[in-house]
């Protein structure tokens, strides 16, 4: 049998968003591991933690939620889980904590490593799995957690109030840290970071509202990639840099009538849900190979944090895809499928994600009905890969597009 | 002008020949899935009922959970389009909802008024649920599972089967059993504990008559039953149920002629 040619990897334009912006992605661990060294602060922080902290106190930060991603899809997620489930977590929570907690005991791995932390910086917006997690963290590693408490909102809008008890928390984590770890908060620094994480923003959702246009001038499946710099790095100035150069060239993509989907793109779908990183290929395969284009996600939208004063940037906190009502979660969902005339759902029934696969069989019944179109979903984890079963992804991918082609 | 529809599923092997997208010419079963020598022997069975060739079919489609390893088809498709055709074929455009209980999922599919799937909804990644389960309980009670039905209908006090999960059910059974449980009443238990399992799943997509099961399970008059009853429905049987899949791919490819 001749033996397989490997295509060498195609070199990356270094004036590039993909170049940029995989750099800044990479940056963010170096720097962590790099400040380490001389002995400056490292906090780890849950993904929709304010920003702004860390960022203008100075303090590099480690996401274990994206260390957790990036580990899953190089395929260490299994052997990591079996060490935090061997040192009694069950196997029902989430994947992420798992292997971070697992990390926390290892102290490496190869396919991610990152700095260990001085402190932790939790917000329950995205979920109360991470309060118990970040416990677990600070006791085993007897550090401190700081924490902002966003609880879910029942109501469609974010009362004052609600904003009131959020920032106060703010103020207190910004005090707490400066007690910490004997560093001063600087408004002025602040007002230059909060500059930068809405330009980030600003770019970004701009770049993903680009799927607008049909054919879509960007595969879906590329968000999942840039969107680590808008969780880990959205207050630096290169992220807003490198943000707007991708949206120059979605737009210029469209101009020219090219795509980074290389299929012809006869189907668009949303796609609902975390990634299933540990299959990342082969969900992406599965319809790629069949023309169907995800071109739109409220997970790569979620990251995208706008905001003209304090007020506004808490209330932005305050309204994460996890911590706001199901009308109002299915409202934004249904905005995206109708701006970006969207022919179908596919949801990723998430194992670890109990709160997001909790709520989706309501919510996605209300998003098919109001918008006509079909739903599909499938069993997988984000990066437990043994709940995902391949022939199940693609007989129900296949259905979803057999139903969308007969719409036609 | 001849097609042939092979549904390879994970325990059965069905076959359909059809003569203008109309007419069944013959069906054919054996038991054996993918992986295993079921599919040709299931097609050797029609050519031999037959007498005809392959050289005399214009068109092969093949669908169920083997269609992507089966290389003597000139297509394949989702059984779930193909149960939409054969659902239709059988009932006609009055028909709304298919809920199909096969060897290893369960799927419910709405149709439409010009008899199309209009959507789908299919079971977790578990085997409760599902014709696996049915053949685990079976094993344990040392039965044929086509007798489950019969054997059920006798209950007088159906069994209660707690655990969803196929596994922690196989050792209620064994201890039900040893406490004494009558078999009917154990055999109704198993049964509708799939029905609950089932109608869950069904209530997702709102249930509209007219309904029918397919799949092999659809045999079962006793889960019929039960399940018709926990949705407030009446679900149809045809004896044809368990090839919806292979007529479907039959009439698929007779339409993509």
């Amino acid at each position: 049998m001749a033996e397989e040619v490997k295509k060498a990897p195609r070199p990356v334009d270094p004036n590039s968003a993909k170049y940029k912006l995989g750099k800044i992605a990479g940056d963010a661990y170096v720097n962590a591991i790099e400040a380490k060294k001389q002995g400056k602060p490292v906090a780890w922080v849950s993904s929709n933690f304010p920003v702004e902290i860390p960022e203008t106190l100075g303090i590099a930060t480690v996401y274990p939620e994206n260390q957790a991603a990036g580990i899953a899809a190089r395929g260490a997620g299994e052997r990591m889980c079996d060490v935090a489930e061997a040192e009694g977590y069950s196997n029902d929570i989430c994947a992420y904590a798992r292997v971070s907690l697992a990390y926390a005991k290892l102290k490496e791995c190869p396919e991610q490593d990152v700095a260990m932390p001085d402190v932790l910086l939790c917000c329950n917006n995205i979920c109360n799995c991470m309060i118990k997690w970040y416990e677990n963290l600070a006791q085993e590693l007897n550090i401190p957690m700081i924490i902002l408490d966003i609880p879910f909102n029942p109501d469609y809008e974010v009362s004052q109030a609600f904003i009131d008890y959020v920032g106060a928390q703010f103020w207190d984590a910004v005090h707490q840290l400066e007690e910490i770890f004997n560093i001063k908060w600087d408004d002025k620094k602040f007002e230059e970071v909060t500059g930068f994480s809405c330009r980030s923003s600003k770019a970004w959702l701009a770049a993903t509202g680009e799927a607008h246009w049909t054919p879509s001038p960007f595969n879906g499946f590329d968000l999942l990639n840039h969107m680590a710099v808008m969780v880990t790095a959205r207050g630096k100035a290169e992220a807003a840099e490198a943000m707007e150069t991708l949206l120059k060239e979605y737009k210029e993509n469209h101009e020219k009538g090219v795509s980074t989907f290389r299929e012809e793109e006869k189907y668009r779908i949303m796609f609902e849900g975390i990634a299933c990183w540990p299959y990342l290929r082969a969900t992406s395969k599965g319809l790629k190979s069949r023309g169907i284009n995800m071109v739109t996600t409220i997970y790569a939208d979620a990251f995208g944090f706008d905001y003209s004063s304090f007020d506004e940037m808490i209330a932005a906190y305050c309204s994460v895809p996890n911590a706001i009502n199901l009308e109002k979660a299915r409202d934004k969902r249904v905005k995206l499928c109708k701006d970006d005339n969207v022919e179908g759902l596919l949801v990723h029934t998430n194992r670890s994600c109990k709160l997001w696969s909790g709520f989706m069989p309501e919510m996605s019944r209300q998003i098919g009905e109001a918008c006509g179109i079909p739903v599909a979903s499938f069993d997988g984890d984000q990066a437990d890969p043994r709940n995902f079963s391949e022939a199940q992804y693609d007989t129900r991918v296949q259905g979803l597009m057999e139903i969308m082609e007969s719409n036609k | 002008m001849y097609t042939l529809g092979i549904d390879i599923g994970s325990t059965t092997s069905k076959c359909a020949l059809m003569k203008d997208g109309k007419e069944i010419v013959a069906t054919s079963l054996r038991v054996g899935g993918m992986g295993t020598d079921g599919p040709e022997a299931a097609i050797t069975d029609i050519w031999a009922r037959t007498y005809l060739t392959r050289s005399d079919v214009d068109k092969v489609i093949v669908t169920g959970y083997g269609r992507k390893n089966y290389e003597g088809a000139d297509g394949e498709v989702s059984e779930l389009t193909c149960h939409a055709f054969g659902g239709n074929y059988v009932y006609g455009n009055e028909l709304r909802t298919i809920i199909d209980i096969g060897g290893q999922d369960a799927k419910v599919i709405c149709m439409n008024d010009q008899g199309r799937m209009s959507n789908f909804i299919m079971n977790d990644k578990c085997a409760a649920g599902t014709g696996r389960f049915l053949e685990v309980m079976a094993n344990i009670l040392k039965m044929d599972i086509n007798n489950l039905s019969d054997c059920a209908m006798q209950s007088t006090s159906p069994a209660s089967i707690s655990s969803t999960c196929t596994v922690f059910a196989e050792s209620e059974v064994i201890s039900q059993l040893a406490n004494g449980v009558k078999r009917p009443d154990l055999v109704a238990g198993i049964c509708e504990s799939v029905a609950t399992r089932v109608g869950a799943l069904v209530r997702r997509v709102q249930v509209k008559e007219k309904v029918c099961m397919s799949g092999g399970v659809a045999a079962n008059e006793y889960l019929r039953k039960v399940l018709g009853d926990k949705l407030g429905v009446t679900i149809e049987y045809d004896p044809l149920a368990q090839y919806f899949g292979a007529i479907g791919a039959a009439i698929y490819a007779y339409n993509k002629k």
